[in-house]
């Protein structure tokens, strides 16, 4: 049987796990935020209810998977 | 730096676990889309219009469309999951990385997919009056911003609860909490009723069927796949 204080107990404990500080959380969490919204933009929206880019060819080519993933489409 | 790389791995595994749902999408969507496509292309020729213009091949919207629309979706939203994940760990939760990815997984599901979708389900081609689609695109986001507000409201009171008393009833009462604003939200949000006539029940069906599988598939995954890329760099970080 394994001592509980061996060496291998030892390397496998998990740490507590510790809060990643706001201020450092907060310029990514910005960039992020942005970065995904405009890209669940141009799968969601983009060339159906809002046009940023003239014409249908977003809209025709994210045609299905627009329909599969839920949004609405025409 | 640590969000960022979290920001990174999420991202990464949205993209894997998009993958893996864009295969399930093309097995079991896209017959029930092809099967919608050719009630609408009936439909137009019974009342003597010229079929639709193709743009883009349904081939290729089938194929290196649907792989790209998907692969946005879970770049997309592994990066947001990844950010709630950051801010959550720790914070919100002690559990291990690999237990928090699968809660958020799950509740990421649950409010972004599932309690949108049974208000507004998914819609095959076909379905839908395009007169319409300011209308719903406006109340199928105003749903899922209000299921997000739902379920943070409902996660800060059941933290309290579980604060002041024990774990088991703040679980519960975010639960009934959630359940009970949810209910008030879906009645009082417009319904729409948008099905054309004669369009085959069973494609319906089946479509909305393979719409939300190819959610369970997506979300699954990625949560699985985050808790094991998030893992290294969380270890790493508590040890040095």
């Amino acid at each position: 049987m394994m001592h509980p204080s061996s060496s291998r107990a030892r390397a496998i404990a998990v740490p507590a796990p510790v809060a990643i500080p706001l201020n450092a959380l907060l310029p990514w969490a910005a960039f992020g935020l942005l970065l995904c919204v405009l890209m669940l933009y141009f799968v969601g929206a983009e060339q159906g209810a809002v046009s940023l880019i003239s014409g249908h060819e977003v809209h025709e080519f994210v045609h299905d998977g627009r329909h599969l993933l839920g949004f609405p489409c025409h | 730096m640590i969000a960022g790389r979290l920001l990174a791995r999420g991202m990464i595994a949205g993209c894997l676990a998009a993958a893996l749902a864009f295969v399930f999408a093309r097995f079991f969507g896209e017959p029930q889309v092809a099967l919608a496509i050719a009630f609408e292309t009936a439909r137009h020729a019974a009342h003597g219009a010229a079929p639709e213009h193709e743009m883009i091949s349904r081939s290729v919207q089938a194929s290196y469309g649907l792989a790209t629309a998907t692969l946005l979706y879970g770049a997309g939203f592994g990066g947001l999951f990844a950010l709630v994940f950051s801010f959550a760990y720790g914070r919100l939760s002690f559990c291990s990385p690999r237990v928090l990815a699968l809660l958020l997984a799950v509740a990421g599901f649950l409010t972004v997919v599932l309690v949108p979708d049974l208000k507004y389900p998914p819609n095959p081609p076909a379905v839908g009056n395009p007169a319409t689609l300011g209308l719903r695109t406006e109340t199928y986001f105003v749903m899922i911003a209000l299921s997000i507000s739902v379920a943070a409201i409902a996660c800060l009171i059941g933290q309290k609860v579980s604060q002041m008393r024990d774990e088991w009833s703040g679980w519960l009462c975010g639960a009934a909490v959630f359940v009970l604003l949810i209910a008030l939200v879906q009645a009082g949000l417009p319904n729409v009723n948008e099905v054309p006539d004669g369009f085959p029940a069973v494609v319906l069906w089946r479509f909305r069927e393979a719409a939300i599988g190819m959610q369970v598939v997506l979300w699954g995954s990625m949560g699985l796949i985050f808790g094991a890329l998030a893992t290294p760099v969380l270890m790493a970080r508590a040890r040095s």
